[in-house]
């Protein structure tokens, strides 16, 4: 079947989640902006809260499992949850959404990769009573989209039993939250890509768990950004840090002709990759939104229908918006529905980052420029969208990344065939 | 429930036109558009596949229901074979549809059967004028209340098989309204080029001027008859048509570059494994990929009765003018100088791919 309804749970939970962006974000929007560092403690807590008691937007191992006959046969929606759920708290908001507690890459690193004993350990914290957060760690100051060329080592002490981390990261978001203890969280941790054979390339590299007051890990900077302010960016080094055995997440050996661990790894991406793009078209569609409103307000109505050599220019440019939002929407959507059905969804996940990365920068960036001084002004949201935008196009995979990945996938070649 | 895989009974009418797409459009495709010819049998095998006639429920001769969704499945194969043999297949649509959304009673009992349960007539329609702003939604095209009926005056182009067609529907202005006028072959006033139209592409279907002066029509031949018609339901079918058959034709432009690209050499290398033209077809698959899930979408709303389902089907076809257009050339460049030499496809695509922002009202689902 072709069908586009969401599913029942989807919409409750939109209404909701519509509710908390308009009054938990979009009031403090502007002030989290202007005071980079500063902590939503409210927003946390209340989403903290408002997940435990829902489970949503979580993943810490749920209670027991139902019994076999008890199990429901509806098919599964959970990514398209989460897809919706992000797009909504985006379009409040993208820098607060991404401080939403919850585990974010660092726990989605341990759901991809991890054993079922390693859920158990690492993620039922999420659940707990504090707002507790989780961080990935990949890129360094000398490796950003060519991960394969990280340098910081794992080397295992057969003394201790131990692995013993030494290197530098950047750019981990949540990194600060995750790592430095305050009263108001719970214990976090971070994941640390590391490589366990230098020489081995792909092969060698593995993610490490770090827990939040393991000694010889810390935070040396928070990074000053064009946008996403509310959302902690931190530069992290690691020296001598020593972390018990069973925190590697995937084998402890190098399977030198097979690479599985970094294809664990990059399994990760495959499903946050949609999910970064339904951020994406939140920030779109909240400045989609404020253009049309603004110039309903001018007495600018949309004609639809028309033939193009019609159209005034700026319904041409809003009409190219709505295509183009919408469908980067339906993109996601198709990814996720994938990931949900458990069908092979790198092609879709890749092809919808990149399509919502083109789409979030134009949009925002046009509609900038559609209302003129009023677009650059910080008396409206929509220059600080224009600012947070442009984040969409480059973590997770930049834009050009992604398309090498769909190249690769349309054209089946590998990573050697397609450099 | 969001789903994105079609029904088994869809797959099945995909996998026979794409069979029909491959073997027989495509493999006629340039002879056709050389000479100017679609051969009949060609066409008869096309309509035999009974896209239309599974559209036209049982009380009208046909053996189903009408569904947007796999109308536009069927289109976009169709046109992947070849966009002016898939336009002749799909002709009577332009004539048969308009009367099963918004026709009387009177009029599906005396067109539906006549069409459907016989073979291959080109039942057509006239909807495009000679102005650089047509306007399905403002023609120049009249007609006037008089006498009990109507009367038509302007000029229509590109009216598919026009000389060929038994009756047509001719779209013009009454009151300002866009409405639809049933014209059998032959009525008085009604004078159809002996030349063809000649455009940039689709040689191979024969396309003709009307020129109408005059032309009474009773009220029982107004579509619709004495109340009219809403416009929209016909215009959402023809958007979704035109989204999805230019989903078709790029589809076929990137396939082939794509190919292409993976066995042409340069500089020690297949070109496919430069960045350069990578990038070109990771773009042109994520833009057919996007046009092709928004008109799904607008053909889901249609099928369920969603009331912005015309605003999306308008949105879709505007955004399938732009993809096909990107796609087809690139398709060219990715070619090189092979790709501008009529021996390979692309450039057939290529004008093909320019036409899809004038084609509305030339093809329906």
């Amino acid at each position: 079947m072709i069908e586009f309804d969401p599913p029942k749970p989807i919409l409750q939970q939109q209404y909701v989640l519509k509710t908390v962006a308009e009054n938990m974000m979009r009031p403090v929007s502007r002030y989290f902006d202007e005071h980079e560092h500063e902590i939503p403690y409210d927003y946390i807590q209340f989403m903290h809260q408002a997940m435990r008691a829902t489970g949503a937007g979580s993943l810490a191992p749920s209670e027991e499992k139902k019994p076999e006959g008890e199990k429901e046969k509806r098919p599964p929606i959970g990514y398209q949850m989460l897809a919706h759920m992000l797009e909504m708290l985006a379009w409040g908001d993208v820098g607060m959404y991404l401080v939403t507690p919850g585990g974010g890459l660092g726990a989605a690193a341990v759901q991809a990769a991890g054993t079922p004993e390693q859920r158990q350990k690492f993620l039922a914290r999420f659940a707990g009573e504090k707002p507790t957060f989780a961080a990935m760690c990949m890129t360094e100051p000398h490796a950003g989209s060519d991960t394969a060329a990280i340098r910081t080592t794992a080397v295992l002490d057969p003394q201790t039993n131990e692995w013993v981390i030494n290197g530098q990261k950047i750019f981990v978001t949540a990194g600060d939250k995750s790592l430095t203890p305050r009263e108001e969280f719970g214990k976090g941790f971070i994941v640390v890509w590391a490589t366990i054979d230098p020489g081995a390339g792909r092969a060698g590299m593995r993610a490490f768990v770090v827990e939040m007051g393991t000694p010889g890990v810390k935070v040396v900077k928070l990074e000053k950004k064009m946008g996403i302010r509310a959302s902690d960016t931190a530069a992290i080094v690691l020296d001598n840090v020593r972390v018990p055995f069973d925190h590697i997440l995937g084998s402890p050996t190098v399977e030198k002709e097979t690479e599985k661990g970094f294809k664990r790894a990059m399994l990760t991406f495959d499903a946050t990759r949609p999910l970064v793009a339904a951020t994406g078209v939140g920030v779109a569609r909240a400045a989609l939104e404020f253009l049309k409103e603004k110039l309903a307000e001018n007495g600018i109505q949309i004609r639809y229908g028309l033939p193009r050599q019609k159209l005034t220019n700026i319904e041409r440019e809003v009409i190219d918006m709505e295509i183009m939002l919408r469908s980067a929407w339906l993109m996601v959507i198709k990814a996720v529905w994938m990931a949900d059905n458990r069908m092979p969804n790198a092609l879709a996940s890749s092809i919808s980052k990149v399509k919502a990365g083109d789409v979030v920068t134009r949009i925002t960036q046009r509609a900038v420029e559609l209302l003129g001084p009023l677009g650059y002004s910080r008396e409206y949201l929509l220059e600080k969208w224009f600012r947070d935008a442009k984040i969409t196009d480059i973590y997770e995979g930049t834009g050009q990344i992604n398309r090498l990945i769909v190249a690769r996938q349309i054209l089946g070649y590998t990573g050697a065939e397609l450099r | 429930m969001y789903a994105f895989e079609p029904s088994e009974e869809q797959k099945m009418l995909i996998d026979a036109i794409n069979r029909y797409a491959a073997n027989d459009l495509r493999a006629a495709a340039h002879e056709a558009e050389e000479s100017g010819e679609l051969p009949p049998k060609l066409i008869e095998k096309g309509w035999e596949l009974g896209v239309l006639q599974a559209s036209i429920p049982e009380a009208y001769g046909g053996f189903g229901e009408r569904s947007a969704v796999t109308g536009v499945l069927a289109a976009e194969e169709m046109a992947w074979g070849d966009l002016a043999g898939a336009m002749a297949v799909f002709t009577p649509h332009l004539f048969a549809l308009p009367i099963l959304l918004t026709g009387s009673e009177a009029q599906k009992q005396e067109y539906l059967p006549a069409i459907v349960e016989g073979e291959w007539r080109p039942y057509t329609a006239a909807m495009i004028e000679p102005f650089f702003d047509f306007d399905p939604q403002a023609l120049r095209t009249t007609a006037e209340e008089r006498d009990g009926g109507y009367v038509l005056n302007g000029i229509k182009i590109w009216v598919p098989f026009a000389a060929q067609a038994p009756a047509m529907i001719v779209y013009a202005s009454l009151n300002g309204q866009t409405q639809g006028f049933i014209v059998p072959a032959g009525t008085a006033g009604l004078e159809i080029s002996s030349e063809r139209e000649k455009l940039m592409g689709l040689n191979a279907l024969p396309f003709y001027r009307l020129t109408l002066k005059d032309v009474f029509i009773p009220k029982t031949q107004r579509l619709g008859e004495e109340a009219g018609h809403a416009m929209e339901p016909i215009l959402a079918a023809q958007w979704v048509a035109q989204a999805a058959m230019a989903v078709g034709v790029a589809r076929a432009a990137f396939e082939y570059s794509r190919d292409y690209a993976k066995e042409r050499e340069a500089f020690g290398v297949k070109i496919a494994q430069k960045q350069a033209i990578a990038f070109m077809l990771a773009e042109m698959a994520t833009e057919i990929e996007a046009i092709r899930l928004l008109n799904w979408e607008a053909a889901w709303k249609i099928d369920t009765g969603k009331e912005d389902a015309w605003q999306q089907a308008y949105l879709a076809a505007v955004g399938a003018m732009d993809m096909a257009m990107m796609v087809t050339d690139r398709a060219v460049q990715i070619l090189g100088g092979h790709g501008y030499i009529r021996d390979h496809p692309v450039e057939l695509w290529m004008r093909n791919g320019r036409g899809f922002a004038m084609f509305t009202g030339l093809m329906m689902v």
